[in-house]
């Protein structure tokens, strides 16, 4: 869920606008027009300084919505340039979120800070509470030396008045590896080497200062183009629009796409994979643990332990692998929990396939609630875009389309219950118990949400090999909630994961493998 | 004394652009209000259309006033006021 209020307001309506002019005769020049259409002469300047930043800054957000890097525009090239570039491109790039660096500039850096609450009292606990002397009294008041501060809080802790405080980067803060960072010229940047796509630096921004950069305009084309443009929707799609995901699949044709799948029918395909996967590996952790005792017993329950037990085959639990966000995690920071991941696909990666079998000449959009979706796009080659909900909604926008107008369509194959859940959190680790005969088996933990907290806590659990309280599957989502959390969903999600229970409740229980 | 009818456009635009969340009053204002306001999602009320397009979605009607950029806190203090001024 995106929190950015206004900013998300200013995002949407910007790719409505690029939407409608694409769609006009003449895209270039409408493009160009865009931050003079939104920001017209004379009009009260509602955020900035002036209108002429105003519209600086809409230009920045258009460019990104034209799927380029704000970072490298030097503002001399028009955004009829950029429209022509955008319509000219034939590849995507692998580096899926720039910063409108302008924006940064409101955002005080990382600091602990004594504000005018300070009563310079005599205890002075702040002094004697940092350990790295970097707090001193100056005109009996606490200030502190940033070059010595090592940021532990421990005088915000300290001081009785709370008057001292934290001062944060939303966007450093939220994110979980340290991708992102105001460095010393005062601009957040992303370091593409660490960042796990994961989108909380979108949703934690209050400037709406990162951007993804949209893949619509190369979408646009591909329809306009005549070719098959098949949507694939995420299970977190339902409670994201107005309607049945039936209306939603008639609105989306309307749109241009030729079809639209349900990817909680790959979601059932990667369950039970998944619970196949599961009750193979932990049936050798069985087998491999009766051995030992039986060994070990009959060597009379001396001696050292079994050289077996070092076998890297043999594991007490596994996670699953359907979140993006998580992959490149994984990818990126923590390889040594590879051996425990599920080697199951995902619900894009079945879908994909189904489609391009079907379809061979088709162009695949995934509909996603997350930025995260565009790495592992990227790296598929049977997903050729990603376009995320906001954007589809955009789209809806611009091209009029009432969704509650619209008749239903059914969809090519019905998806289970437990497809269709996979979107919040708990959803996938019940959908592969749900798929196994002996659901007993199944000793579930939920990670809800990677911060630092939890990916801690995953290390721990890859380290020792073995996961808290006895349990062996541990699902994980990199947002809180689950897809439904996702940086461009619409609805909260907890009215989002309502509207998915009412449509997953009529729904068949899938079948078990 | 005249229930105060709360109507949350539910087209497209509306949701799209912030809507979504208003879905949140269905659950708040009976239990807030019980009986004294209606709630109602109600198919595009047009309003879009008008002047400044989706530039001012989401759009909530309370009675007859037109609240823009509707959100949660801003539809329950038009509320607020009504129900004082009755």
């Amino acid at each position: 869920m995106n929190n950015a209020g206004q900013a998300i307001h200013l995002k949407k309506e910007i790719l409505v606008r690029i939407i409608k002019a694409f769609l006009s005769d003449n895209f270039e020049e409408q493009a160009r027009l865009i931050p003079y259409a939104m920001r017209p002469k004379g009009m009260e300047v509602p955020y900035r300084c002036c209108v002429y930043k105003e519209r600086a800054i809409i230009k920045d957000r258009t460019i990104a919505g034209l799927g380029f890097p704000i970072e490298e525009d030097d503002e001399t090239v028009s955004l009829a340039t950029y429209a022509k570039k955008a319509t000219e491109r034939k590849e995507i790039s692998d580096k899926n979120l720039t910063v409108l660096q302008a924006a940064c500039q409101g955002c005080k850096t990382n600091r602990i800070y004594v504000t005018d609450l300070c009563q310079g009292c005599i205890a002075r606990p702040c002094l004697s509470s940092c350990k790295f002397g970097a707090v001193s009294i100056i005109n009996g008041r606490s200030v502190i030396d940033d070059s010595k501060c090592k940021k532990c809080q421990m005088c915000v802790q300290a001081c009785p008045y709370n008057a001292i405080v934290k001062i944060t980067v939303p966007c450093e803060d939220a994110c979980p590896v340290g991708a992102i960072k105001k460095d010393e010229t005062g601009f957040a940047s992303i370091d593409f080497e660490k960042c796990i796509s994961c989108g909380k630096c979108i949703s934690a921004c209050p400037f709406g200062a990162v951007h993804e950069r949209s893949q619509i305009i190369d979408i646009l084309k591909a329809i306009k183009s005549g070719k098959k443009v098949i949507a694939m929707v995420a299970p977190s799609i339902a409670g994201q629009f107005p309607g049945s995901i039936y209306q939603l699949k008639t609105a989306i044709k309307k749109a241009g796409f030729y079809d639209v799948y349900e990817v909680a029918q790959g979601a059932d395909i990667t369950a039970q994979t998944e619970a196949k996967e599961f009750s193979e590996r932990m049936h050798l952790a069985n087998e491999k643990a009766t051995e030992w005792l039986n060994e070990w017993v009959n060597e009379g329950g001396y001696g050292e332990k079994p050289e077996t037990q070092e076998d890297d085959n043999v594991q007490h639990f596994m996670t699953t692998s359907c979140c993006a966000g998580y992959n490149q995690l994984i990818k990126k920071h923590m390889p040594e929990i590879k051996p425990f991941v599920s080697d199951t696909k995902t619900p894009m990666y079945y879908t994909a396939e189904i489609v391009k079998q079907a379809y061979p000449d088709s162009v695949t959009v995934f509909v996603s609630p997350c930025v995260a979706k565009r790495a592992e796009g990227y790296e598929n080659p049977n997903v050729d875009y990603i376009m995320n909900f906001e954007e589809l909604g955009a789209l809806f926008v611009a091209k009029k389309i009432e969704i509650l107008e619209c008749e239903e369509t059914p969809y090519v194959k019905e998806s289970s219950k437990q497809g269709r859940n996979f979107g919040f959190s708990g959803g996938v680790a019940e959908s592969v118990k749900a798929s196994l005969k002996n659901e007993n088996s199944v000793k579930p933990c939920i990670i809800n949400g990677l911060n630092k907290e939890s990916i801690r806590q995953l290390r721990k659990y890859a380290k020792s090999g073995e996961c808290d309280s006895g349990c062996n599957l541990i699902e994980v989502m990199c947002c809180e909630g689950g897809c439904i959390g996702g940086n461009a969903t619409m609805n909260n999600p907890k009215t989002a994961k309502k509207l998915i229970n009412e449509l997953s409740e009529k729904s068949q229980d899938i079948e078990k493998v | 004394m005249e229930k105060i009818n709360v109507k949350v456009c539910m087209g497209t635009t509306c949701f799209v652009m912030g809507g979504a969340n208003l879905q949140e009053l269905n659950d708040i204002i009976p239990r807030k209000y019980g009986d004294k306001v209606e709630v109602n999602a109600s198919p595009c009320l047009n309003l879009c259309s008008i002047n400044w397009e989706y530039s001012k979605a989401p759009y909530v009607k309370v009675d007859d006033e037109i609240i823009t950029e509707a959100t949660v806190e801003k539809v329950l203090e038009t509320i607020e006021n009504k129900l004082g001024n009755n």
